[in-house]
């Protein structure tokens, strides 16, 4: 568990030092994933060791979000009066790059023979 | 030591972290139990309901954002780890990842610029300007990428915060039924798709339905905050000049 943790933060840290010494348009997080995806390759045995820890943690990951929810609702007045094109334009927005990404996933799956 | 009276209790507990700590875990857990009880209705988001109780909570006992922060900069704080985490499932479905690298990067394309170009394009459309639309641009994108994206390209970072965790709620929220609405099937592509248009909390709940639509969101939330850090600067002036210049 602890060393589990270690490799996680370990993993943030480095990704973290990168972004800022490289000033790399990506988060610390994020280039820390790709080092731990680099580590699980290098060393396979190094996923099933730390897949409890990762696993308790992925299945909570919506917890996560919710002081930084708590934190918007404090600020849903900079949507001033544009509030209700803004939540519009979100919401057909977000419809819209779904069904984008899911047909053309769907159609380029075809074309290269990687359908299920 | 005399029993002190609920007022004092009261104010040494506004003011310890672990109040507010406890609150934001009991306000999921009721959230996740009321997503259970409901049958799993997507509306009935767990994230969705521990932010309206906490918010109402706050609002009635007249506690500041800032304090309720102590306690839950805890369960906020994971988040980090948390990303890093999304290697293991990455790596755990390796094997249909490289099948599916066209697939990927072709959605990923779709997906990115269709949130950006429609986000734009619909905002202008309902009379918005400048500043706001820039704004609204990288709502698709992970947070602290979203907010440098705005800073960038002259949008308000303030708003644009508020508009990503709207976004990913959204995603959140609409993803389920929409996709079944289509018949889509193909795990792969509904958590590609999900993570591209609706980040961490898109990719949140894309975890909950399904592990491979839950490593797929991962690296679409990951990609599409590359992408768009790359193509925004580029694309969404010219877009604003061009649609509400």
């Amino acid at each position: 568990m602890i060393v589990n943790l270690v490799v996680l933060l370990a993993c943030q840290l480095a990704g973290e030092v990168a972004a800022r010494g490289l000033g790399l348009p990506v988060p610390g997080p994020v280039i820390g994933m790709a080092l731990l995806f680099a580590a699980l390759i290098m060393r396979p045995a190094l996923a099933e060791r730390i897949a409890p820890t990762t696993s308790a943690l992925l299945a909570h990951l919506s917890l996560l979000f919710v002081p930084a929810g708590v934190g918007v609702v404090g600020h849903l007045d900079t949507l001033g009066q544009h509030g209700v094109a803004l939540i519009a334009a979100l919401l057909l927005s977000t419809v819209a790059a779904i069904m984008a990404g899911v047909y053309v996933f769907l159609l380029v799956a075809r074309l290269t023979g990687a359908s299920e | 030591m005399s029993p002190a009276d609920p007022a004092e209790i009261w104010t040494y507990l506004r003011q310890d972290p672990l109040l507010w700590l406890t609150a934001t875990l009991v306000a999921y857990a009721l959230g996740d139990l009321a997503f259970r009880r409901a049958g799993r209705k997507p509306l009935i988001n767990p994230v969705l309901v521990a932010v309206a109780l906490l918010a109402m909570l706050l609002r009635l006992t007249g506690t500041p954002y800032e304090r309720y922060f102590d306690g839950a900069q805890f369960v906020h704080f994971m988040l980090g780890p948390a990303t890093v985490a999304l290697a293991v499932p990455l790596h755990a479905n390796l094997r249909l990842i490289r099948s599916a690298f066209w697939p990927m990067l072709a959605a990923l394309i779709a997906g990115s610029v269709t949130a950006l170009v429609s986000a734009v394009a619909i905002g202008a459309a309902f009379g918005l300007t400048g500043e706001t639309l820039l704004s609204l641009a990288p709502k698709s994108v992970t947070a602290p990428v979203a907010l440098g994206v705005a800073e960038t390209i002259g949008g308000a970072p303030n708003l644009t915060a508020v508009l990503v965790i709207i976004t990913g709620i959204t995603g959140a929220v609409v993803a389920t039924p929409l996709l079944n609405l289509l018949r889509i099937r193909d795990w792969r592509a509904r958590g590609l798709a999900v993570g591209v248009a609706a980040h961490g909390i898109g990719t949140a709940r894309a975890f909950q339905v399904n592990e491979t639509a839950g490593a797929f969101a991962g690296i679409g939330m990951g990609l599409n905050a590359l992408l768009t850090a790359l193509i925004a600067p580029l694309l969404a002036p010219w877009l604003v000049a061009l649609l509400a210049g």
